[in-house]
């Protein structure tokens, strides 16, 4: 039933390595964070809801409350969310040009963004 | 069919139930979304070398649609089916090559099931911010894929069966 053609440890550690790469790339594209950011960009079902300035510091109901943003001193942060897992609370604070909160129960995403006029999202 | 065939695959197919229970109670240990370890995934590898690739698609979407409905809900079906069919059909492509190991298709196929939900997760959300979390997902869909690839080896070479 399997193939009998040669196998090799160095096919596989070209494929692994290859990924690993392809990890890389992605982080160096996409990662964000070079720059400070100055407003929270709050994305439901992709389409945008509100958007916050870091500079001034608030706690606000998302999505009809089922996420709760605060903002202080600059940072972002999901406080609570009504979903099971609540990875959304535990990705953290952010404040750079480019990085996301997503909860994918509530289908929604905070995005940080270095300009407040029209930008569009960041991806 | 042959009935032994048949005990086999329901045999797999009650492994692959239990081992994504398991997983659905161990708490995420990362906070990036679609980060998932896999277990089930040993039974569908397991298949892909024991029995053959329709086998092994047969299993992996039983088993998708059997969890979502007892542990899930209709939206985590999408994520789980989008999963496993990027990761199956990467699997088996891989191993009809016949160049790589149990282990490297088995970290293909973790790669491209979290891939697979991410892409979902675009679709659903129509958004394309998510594409943040690939890297992150690449890497774990990696080490995780390694760990479930020599656990998949180990039963394929034990798990002496004939057809």
């Amino acid at each position: 039933m399997s193939a009998k053609r040669k196998k090799s440890p160095v096919f596989d550690l070209i494929l692994i390595g290859g990924l690993l790469l392809l990890a890389l790339v992605c982080y160096l594209l996409f990662a964000g964070g070079k720059s400070e950011g100055n407003v929270a960009v709050v994305c439901v079902n992709g389409v945008e809801t509100d958007r916050y300035p870091l500079v001034q510091n608030g706690r606000y109901p998302l999505n009809g409350g089922s996420n709760i943003l605060i903002i202080e001193n600059g940072y972002a942060w999901l406080e609570d969310a009504d979903c099971p897992d609540k990875l959304c609370v535990r990705q953290g604070k952010v404040h750079l040009d480019g990085q996301v909160i997503t909860c994918l129960p509530n289908k929604l995403t905070v995005t940080i963004c270095a300009d407040n006029s029209e930008v569009e999202l960041i991806s | 069919m042959k009935t032994k065939k048949i005990a086999v695959l329901a045999l797999a197919i009650a492994l692959a139930m239990i081992l994504s229970f398991v997983e659905s109670q161990i708490p995420a240990f990362v906070a990036i979304p679609g980060v998932k370890i896999g277990l089930a995934n040993i039974a569908v590898v397991f298949v892909l070398y024991k029995l053959g690739w329709k086998e092994a698609v047969l299993i992996s979407l039983v088993r998708v649609v059997m969890v979502s409905m007892l542990f899930g809900t209709l939206v985590s079906l999408f994520y789980s089916v989008a999963g496993a069919v990027l990761s199956l059909t990467g699997m088996v492509l891989l191993k009809k090559t016949g160049l790589f190991s149990t282990v490297a298709v088995s970290v293909t196929g973790g790669v491209l099931h979290n891939v697979g939900q991410i892409l979902m997760a675009c679709l659903l959300l129509e958004t394309n911010v998510i594409v943040y979390y690939l890297p992150f997902l690449i890497l774990s869909g990696v080490i995780a894929g390694v760990v479930i690839g020599v656990v998949a080896a180990i039963m394929v070479n034990r798990v002496q069966v004939e057809y």
